[in-house]
């Protein structure tokens, strides 16, 4: 096994290099600095605004603010229960089809959703399923009677449903590529025949011989939509419940309280949110144990489940229901933005106009260019390193090993707020907040974990032989790099720029609290627009978030067809 | 229509697989149970394909004409994991996350629930190929032999009715492969199943003993060598 000369090799060597130091330090470095940051002035510490002693008042502050237990048990739960409908649909999906030709149709669809900011998503399901929204058009008022928007709370629902359903919408293709990713290895088609051969229906075959193979691959993309899912601010703001809110949204707004002591407060309950994370991201380990115990009983009963239609059909449901609604909200997003007035219950506007269009492009040219360079430049920045850290790592023939991929995910597994509040302290000290770079800076601690997932497999998969065959005919290092590994990776590169980017683009929290109000993305202005009712410009904002990511994909697709168009094996199967 | 008969082996009637229109092989043969049918043929002639057509897993890029009757059923309309063959790969493709003992358990029938009789069926299988006491082992530490015969094992307690074998020994070593050979042909023959095997290499031919089938080298002999029924 080459994972064990791996491991005996690793003994002997040398482990550490200059990219692997830079990327423990740009990466775990601000996480540990900002829990820090944010630790301190929770326990009442803030030197920098005059409080210089330690006192538990913070903790006793936000203990009284009203509804504090529900808001975090509404962050517990939608996040969790967010994350595990995703996982669920994801695997009976992929167990019930993957190598069929729905499997391969749908993917089409999923892969391009991923690059959907969470913002402009949950924008566009708020127009879909809002009172006055379109699904409530549709009917009304022909069957319900309504002339005017029902009074009822779809959106904003105390229990956070909305909430939950924006969140699986978006992690669902996150999760799904990422297993998509997982299963591409070589031998997981055999896998699958062997099952069938010893007669496992094609969903039991999944769940007990690959799943068991491919989930360590998967685990850590979890772990983070659970961390992510349990302390969201912005899908929260648009589609969450108010009354109260959960629990992270609630802590931006203290945080931005010109009443100073609001701000120890806010921090302290980023330390509670740190805690409600850990919770989930302690229950969901939970229930994994659980899991495995029921599975490994069950690899032993010998049950085929052979007898599967039914339950393959209805694996394709809420996988075609979450395409139908993206799609239907961004075509919402489109309309709305073209519309001049569309008055409750026309099902489409009744006058259209392009010029607000104009207005809004122009109005938000600032931010577009803060959008545009803060997407290029982490995205460039990011794949460079990632490239870097796997070339290095793979001329010394070490593997990218447990530990130093626990460094590269640790700013998606804990809670963003958490150390964005010390984050904001740190850069306030050295006078750098609400400046560009600070900005760029904390975009790329949530970029580059993104671009390594997106890169590291095509790195693996990539023939190591190309590169010894051109190493023993003399040529050097870095000529093998720039003429041989580079040009063979140049989709995936591609592809990774486009991901990078996109992440980029959908950071909101990083851009609200960092750029400090000076430093304004397409991003925030689309959910400031959007909790401020503006539905128009709200949705013209929510599609410029879309344009820079699709700009990113669509040269990830045409450049290589381009650059290498006469070469038949470096076309994309099928 | 045939009927069901469970004294008939397997039979390919007038196969033919086609690959974006050209016809890649074609072949109508009848293996009998405990009888072994050995295919040959170049790389790319199509072999894992017929062996893909005929457990159910063909591509959807190939067309595929002709029937495959088991023990009389007609196979067309089957789902693969309704089908009751047996596979065997290039590579054992034994479970990592199981023990040994646990991935022949993996293919005892749930009709045995007794989960003390699962075991005992495992390990007594375990040691007919001579590995008693590899059961806590995993897999990955078994040699190559050891996982072949691991492998095959594990096949057989599915109760196939059937056995389709993919170059199932190019990974052992010429002494290995000739004692594990001798192995599969024993235990298939004393099941009573008929076997299709796929292979490069000549003395797997002659050890099977059955019939010869050249996929590829001699377009007019394209009947079964030995049935021979001309069809039509
Ligand atoms: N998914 C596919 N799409 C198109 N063509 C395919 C596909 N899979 C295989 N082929 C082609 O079908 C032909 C037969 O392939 P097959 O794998 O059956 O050959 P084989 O006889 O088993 O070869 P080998 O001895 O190398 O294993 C080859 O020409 C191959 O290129
Ligand atoms: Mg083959």
């Amino acid at each position: 096994m080459p994972s064990e000369v791996d491991r005996l090799s690793q003994g002997t060597r040398l482990r550490v290099d200059a990219p692997t130091i830079l990327v423990t330090v740009l990466l775990a470095g601000p996480v540990l600095a900002g829990l820090a940051g944010t630790a301190l002035p929770a326990f009442g510490y803030l030197p920098a605004l005059g409080y210089g002693q330690f006192s538990f008042a913070p903790f006793q502050q936000l203990f009284e603010a009203p509804g504090l237990v529900t808001s975090a048990l509404l962050s517990l739960s939608t996040g969790l229960t967010a994350s595990l409908l995703s996982l669920a649909i994801v695997l009976i999906f992929t167990a019930g089809w993957s190598g069929t030709q729905t499997f391969r149709r749908l993917t089409r669809f999923l892969s391009p959703l991923l690059s959907v900011p969470h913002a402009a998503a949950a924008i566009g399901l708020a127009f879909l399923i809002a009172p006055s929204g379109f699904v409530v058009r549709l009917v009304s008022p022909w069957a319900t009677g309504w002339t005017r928007p029902p009074d009822i709370l779809i959106l904003n629902d105390p229990y956070g449903m909305a909430m939950t359903f924006g969140l699986v919408a978006k992690e669902v293709p996150f999760l799904f590529l990422m297993t998509l990713a997982a299963l591409n290895r070589p031998r997981t088609e055999d896998f699958f025949k062997a099952g069938a051969g010893l007669g496992y229906g094609r969903m039991a075959t999944f769940f007990k011989i690959v799943l068991p193979q491919v989930y360590p691959m998967i685990r850590l993309p979890i772990l983070a939509v659970v961390a992510y899912s349990t302390s969201v601010v912005d899908v929260a703001t648009i589609l969450g419940p108010t009354t109260p809110p959960p629990l992270a949204p609630r802590l931006v707004a203290w945080m931005n309280d010109p009443d100073l002591t609001e701000r120890l407060m806010a921090s302290a309950g980023a330390l509670l949110q740190l805690a409600v994370t850990l919770s989930a991201l302690v229950i969901y380990l939970c229930l994994e144990k659980l899991a495995r115990v029921l599975a490994h009983r069950q690899y032993q009963s010998g049950h085929r489940f052979r007898q599967e239609g039914f339950s393959r059909f209805f694996s394709l449901l809420p996988m075609l229901l979450i395409i139908i609604v993206m799609v239907l909200s961004l075509c919402l997003l489109v309309i709305w933005s073209a519309a001049k007035s569309w008055w409750f219950p026309a099902v489409l506007p009744q006058a259209w106009s392009l010029s607000k269009m104009v207005d809004a492009v122009q109005m938000g040219s600032g931010s577009l260019a803060a959008t545009l360079f803060l997407a290029v430049v982490s995205a460039l920045l990011a794949t460079s390193l990632t490239l870097w850290l796997l070339e290095a790592r793979s001329h010394r023939n070490l593997a990218v090993n447990k530990r130093l991929k626990s460094y590269i995910f640790l700013p998606l597994l804990v809670p963003q707020i958490a150390f964005l509040f010390g984050l904001q302290m740190l850069f306030l000290l050295f006078g750098l907040s609400g400046t560009l770079l600070a900005v760029l800076l904390s975009h790329l601690i949530f970029v580059f974990p993104y671009a390594f997932l997106a890169l590291s497999d095509p790195w693996d998969q990539l023939d190591p032989r190309y590169a010894r065959a051109a190493r023993s005919i003399g040529a050097p290092r870095a000529k093998v790099f720039w003429k041989i590994q580079l040009p063979l990776l140049l989709r995936p590169v591609l592809v990774t720029i486009a991901v990078a980017a996109a992440v980029s683009v959908g950071q909101y929290l990083p851009t609200l609290m960092i750029g400090a109000g000076r430093i304004v993305t397409i991003t925030t202005e689309s959910v400031a627009l959007a909790s401020g009712g503006n539905r128009q410009f709200a949705s013209l904002y929510a599609l410029l978030q879309l344009i820079v990511p699709l700009m990113g994909f669509l040269l990830a697709a045409l450049v290589p067809s381009l650059v290498h168009r006469n070469r038949a094996a470096m076309r994309l199967g099928k | 229509m045939i009927a069901p008969d469970p004294a008939s082996g397997l039979i390919l009637q007038n196969v033919s697989l086609r690959l974006n229109g050209l016809v890649l092989l074609s072949i109508d043969c009848d293996i009998p149970p405990g009888a072994i049918l050995t295919i040959m043929g170049e790389s790319g002639s199509g072999k894992s394909s017929l062996l893909n057509f005929i457990a159910g897993f063909l591509k959807p890029d190939f067309e595929a004409q002709g029937d495959v009757v088991l023990r009389g059923r007609n196979l067309s309309n089957v789902a693969a994991q309704d089908r009751h063959i047996g596979l065997m790969f290039q590579s054992p493709l034994l479970f990592p996350h199981m023990s040994v003992l646990q991935n022949l358990i993996f293919a005892i029938p749930p009709e045995i629930k007794n989960r003390q009789k699962r075991r005992e069926l495992a390990e007594q299988a375990l040691t007919d190929v001579g590995l008693a006491g590899f059961g806590t082992r995993d897999p990955a530490t078994l040699s190559g032999g050891q996982q072949t015969r691991v492998a095959l094992m594990r096949t057989l307690l599915a109760q196939p009715e059937a056995l389709l074998l993919d170059e199932p020994f190019s990974s052992l070593d010429q002494s290995r492969r000739s004692e594990v050979r001798k192995l599969v042909f024993d235990l298939a023959r004393k099941n009573g199943l008929p076997v299709l095997l796929v292979t490069h290499d000549e003395e797997d031919a002659r050890a099977a003993g059955g019939m010869v089938h050249h996929l590829g080298a001699d377009e007019t002999k394209n009947g079964c060598p030995l049935t021979g029924q001309p069809q039509q």
